[in-house]
């Protein structure tokens, strides 16, 4: 990583992490809610952005998470923050069965796909498929978590929780990045039978990139259940699967920083426009239009740097 | 010397098309091979069935005594088949580096779990990794142009960096389609002494290619399909005054 960038998160941390001691528990919230949408942001990017998979569908991903930790919260009386990894697994291996047979499409044929399984996710989920999910009224009573002790319970609380998981998904979407797996990834976006050509599995990495991706909702998942202690379907609609992508394209595919910006501006903006009443939405879906238009590469378009000249062996 | 790669009674077809037909060759190990025809005579579907992006509907493709019939893309590469494409296929928006890296994928190791926990051999494995495409690209001359972004590259060296990221792959046979296409007269020249280098490596060519000049200063064997059909093969010179090939290029008189 180059030092700019580090420079950038260091004070992005800094500022972030005065925030709760500076805002009242309403903004701290937003901060929560951007939080999260970062986190599925930075799922979906491993997909969209680095693999160039469209998949309008990563609510599904976010839903199977939520509804494992809910479900071994309310029922099994595991603390949440255990449930976090097995909710991961659990979406994780629910996109590897769902991808498999359509993982051959491209483009406009996968996005149709990805929506039509978000949509059949919420649906069952709404009519109780198995007796486990509450149906439409969804499920209530889940645990607080508690980190060493300390029980989760405020806006605050939730804060540093919630941004500690940001900065380490981060740190490792970054290694990531900078990896054998993370160049396979974009030799994919770039040219898929190049890649085939040059040696790289191609089915396999984009397999890979979705159920990581979808490991990754899946937690994120786990961690709103806690936050929300009720869950319901209407959480995971159609629509949270189009603002994710919404942030993605925004703040700039493939960047994982674009992506964050793109969370504080697609989530944050709105709340700060409450002002406009319904009038926000309006101002809301101009600036998308504008950004397209005259900056289609996203507001951070920040291509990772993986080698410096000093990299590069010289020729003796 | 022994064939590496084995074509017998290869035949495929697109819909009523009958691209390949019955087309067998042998590609001598160490050799240069040029494969010619007029357009549409099938010899890029050739190399694609070869390469594994077709499947065969007929026919064996042996490669060192393995069948390739049926194996995936990158399965063949691993095994030491590697190629360029007739229109530019680069990743344009990574770095020179980044693409020569791509061919060094199948040859190391390093997945999901090495890229988040980095242990030791990872960052081993990256530099020896890096090193040889490094030095690939000195091999095609793109020393100076390792940290630029493939599509800024001039024609000439886009083609260049194809065939270094080819080679970085260890392939056991190279396969080039038309290479010098959109080449001038001393890009064209440089190429035929790179063709020199790569079998000097000990690696076998095999190339598509419409620039005759190239064909019979590069290869010493030659294959002519026309309509998916072999009519002749055999070294240059006989290539050259063989009577079908020349029906085939200039066409009979009464056409």
């Amino acid at each position: 990583m180059n030092r700019k960038l580090l420079a950038s998160y260091a004070l992005a941390a800094a500022v972030l992490a005065a925030a709760p001691f500076l805002l009242d528990a309403y903004w701290v919230d937003v901060l929560n809610s951007v939080g999260l949408y970062a986190l599925l942001a930075l799922s979906l990017n491993l997909i969209l952005g680095d693999a160039g998979l469209f998949n309008m569908g990563q609510a599904a991903f976010y839903a199977v998470g939520a509804y494992v930790a809910a479900i071994l919260s309310t029922r099994l009386h595991v603390p949440i923050l255990w449930a976090l990894p097995v909710s991961g697994l659990a979406a994780a291996a629910f996109a590897a069965v769902v991808a498999r047979p359509v993982i051959h499409l491209r483009g406009d044929y996968l996005l149709i796909v990805t929506i039509g399984m978000g949509e059949i996710v919420r649906i069952a989920l709404v009519n109780d498929v198995g007796g486990f999910t509450g149906g439409a009224n969804g499920i209530f009573g889940i645990a607080r978590p508690s980190v060493l002790g300390h029980r989760i319970r405020t806006p605050q609380d939730f804060f540093f929780l919630i941004w500690a998981f940001v900065a380490l998904t981060v740190f490792l979407f970054h290694r990531l990045e900078q990896s054998r797996f993370g160049r396979a990834l974009n030799y994919l976006r770039e040219d898929e039978v190049a890649a085939e050509g040059s040696g790289v599995n191609t089915t396999r990495y984009k397999l890979m990139a979705f159920v990581l991706g979808a490991a990754w909702a899946g937690m994120t998942g786990s961690l709103y259940a806690a936050k929300m202690t009720i869950i319901s379907p209407e959480s995971f609609s159609f629509w949270e699967s189009v603002l994710v992508f919404i942030i993605v394209i925004l703040g700039g595919s493939g960047s994982i920083p674009g992506v964050i910006v793109g969370a504080f501006l697609v989530v944050g903006l709105p709340e700060i426009f409450r002002g406009f009443a319904t009038a926000r939405m309006l101002v809301f879906g101009l600036v998308m239009m504008v950004m397209m238009v005259f900056r289609t590469q996203g507001l951070l378009p920040f291509r990772p740097v993986r080698f410096k000249e000093s990299d590069v062996p010289r020729p003796t | 010397m022994s064939a590496l790669l084995e074509l017998r009674d290869v035949t495929k077809t697109f819909g009523g098309l009958t691209a390949v037909n019955d087309v067998s060759f042998d590609v001598a190990e160490g050799s240069v091979v040029g494969l010619i025809g007029p357009n549409g005579a099938g010899k890029t579907t050739t190399f694609n069935v070869i390469t594994g992006n077709h499947r065969a509907d007929r026919g064996t493709i042996r490669f060192q005594d393995r069948s390739l019939v049926g194996m995936p893309t990158h399965r063949i590469v691993s095994l030491g088949i590697a190629r360029t494409f007739q229109n530019i296929r680069l990743f344009q928006q990574l770095s020179a580096l980044e693409n020569v890296l791509a061919g060094r994928h199948c040859r190391t190791r390093a997945g999901l779990f090495a890229a988040m926990a980095r242990p030791p051999g990872q960052a081993r494995e990256e530099r020896e990794a890096v090193a040889r495409a490094c030095s690939e690209l000195a091999f095609v001359h793109l020393s100076d142009r390792t940290m630029e972004l493939a599509k800024n590259l001039a024609y000439g060296n886009q083609r260049r960096l194809e065939i270094a990221r080819a080679l970085a792959t260890d392939p056991k046979l190279l396969v080039l389609d038309e290479p010098a296409g959109g080449m001038n007269e001393q890009e064209t020249d440089d190429l035929v002494q790179l063709i020199g280098k790569i079998r000097e490596r000990g690696i076998t060519v095999l190339l598509i290619e419409h620039d005759m000049t190239l064909v019979m200063r590069a290869c010493e064997y030659i294959v002519v399909l026309e309509y998916g059909v072999k009519i002749a093969e055999g070294p240059p010179a006989a290539i050259q005054s063989n009577p079908k090939v020349i029906e085939a290029y200039l066409g009979t008189e009464e056409a």
